[in-house]
């Protein structure tokens, strides 16, 4: 299969104004994924779909991934003269990444015998803007792996056929694989607790007593 | 009651003597009917028990029904999400009395390896009286031979009269228990107090 930044020149060749963008894995297993806008996500997903070249007629797994707001702190090595001798200190930098929701795809072609190609699309953030454009008009497939991301994740994919939650009940308010879930007091007891479950337990004592 | 040595020697003769009792739960123990129903892989154990190599027909269980109101028991037999868990509790209601309750394998005793789960229910022993438990993940089938001899000789052992006579003739004990609601984080209420309360752990 052609390499990911062939299919992203061609993408921007074939769609004019989309904005893409390749996240690159560090691991071992290098899996670069595109980075979609919400426009041109449909048009995108055609294009992956029916390419002669590419034909990605099967997407195998769509997925959630809860990106909380984070700070990363990078260290900067900087040389000072203190009277008169230069010092080496470091120094480090905040950066604060705001917080987003994100569903990935991976797409294999039957017909070709390739893959994967990875899609990302993120929503703006994790409380209001929580809305994503569906893909499942173009693989049918994502019906259910969408309804779930939006059962577990709380995205609202816009298109879909049937959006409603798959796993959970209809009057669940939660969304339990978000990072910040927290989970109903249904203590288990334990016989000899410890570190986190003695923490709970006590908790739970301590509510109910 | 008859002298246990006279009765033995009586039966060299050819004279049985039984209580009323006895002969009502030697009936009962061996028909106890299951109903047909499973949820996770301990199904898949419990589908073997039945069948000729382990033959839960000896015990007089061969009989699935597919309703609950021919069954007498009910093997819950996988992990219950709570998601099912109303479903669960409303088939036991369903059930005439007298019911029994095997609660088979570590999912349906305490939530086994989803027990940290936000969607399962930890042990199915919240909502309903559950007679045998046994652990196993899963437990094979000698393991839910060894539950249904287990619950036979409880059947076996049940006064009928005085205070501890079982659930069913008693007129006060209840019959049917509280289906739990879908609340908005968790089943409400989270267990039934009149059944199962959690023990209090040393903190």
């Amino acid at each position: 299969m052609e390499p990911l930044e062939q299919i992203k020149h061609r993408l921007t060749h074939a769609l004019p104004g989309a904005r893409l963008e390749i996240i690159l894995n560090d691991s071992p297993s290098a899996q670069h994924s595109l980075l979609v806008d919400h426009e041109h996500a449909v048009a995108v997903a055609r294009f992956l779909r029916d390419d002669a070249e590419l034909r990605l007629d099967y997407c195998s797994n769509a997925t959630g991934v809860d990106w909380p707001e984070s700070v990363t702190k990078t260290k900067i090595k900087k040389k000072v003269v203190v009277d008169g001798v230069e010092k080496e200190i470091e120094e480090t930098i905040d950066t604060l990444r705001s917080g987003y929701l994100e569903a990935v795809y991976h797409l294999y072609s039957m017909e070709k015998k390739h893959g994967p190609v990875i899609l990302r699309l993120r929503t703006e953030n994790r409380s209001d803007k929580n809305h994503l454009p569906s893909l499942t008009s173009v693989w049918r497939g994502c019906e259910f792996q969408e309804r779930e991301i939006f059962d577990l994740y709380g995205v609202i994919f816009d298109g879909h056929p049937d959006l409603r939650r798959i796993l959970m009940w209809d009057g669940f308010k939660d969304f339990p694989m978000r990072k910040d879930y927290v989970e109903p007091d249904d203590y288990e007891y334990e016989p000899t607790p410890h570190d986190d479950v003695l923490e709970k337990a006590k908790k739970h004592q301590g509510a109910s007593a | 009651m008859i002298d246990e040595g006279l009765k033995s020697e009586m039966q060299k003769q050819g004279v049985f003597t039984i209580t009323l009792e006895e002969l009502y739960n030697w009936g009962r123990k061996n028909s106890v009917w299951p109903l047909q129903f499973g949820l996770a892989c301990c199904a898949i154990e419990m589908i073997a028990a039945s069948m000729a190599r382990y033959d839960l027909a000896r015990f007089g269980a061969e009989v699935f029904r597919p309703s609950p109101r021919q069954a007498d028991l009910m093997i819950v037999a996988g992990t219950v999400t709570k998601k099912m868990a109303p479903q669960v509790v409303r088939l036991f209601n369903q059930m005439p009395e007298p019911k029994y309750v095997i609660a088979m394998g570590a999912c349906a005793i305490s939530g086994g390896p989803f027990k940290q789960g936000y969607n399962v229910l930890k042990g199915i022993d919240r909502y309903i009286p559950v007679d045998v438990h046994i652990p196993g993940c899963p437990p094979r089938p000698e393991a839910l031979l060894h539950a249904f001899m287990t619950l036979q000789n409880k059947i076996a052992n049940q006064e009928l009269t005085g205070p501890n006579r079982p659930r069913h003739l008693q007129a006060d004990a209840p019959s049917e228990f509280p289906v739990p609601a879908f609340g908005e984080h968790d089943l409400v209420p989270p267990n039934n107090p009149k059944v199962w309360q959690p023990p209090v752990a040393k903190v």
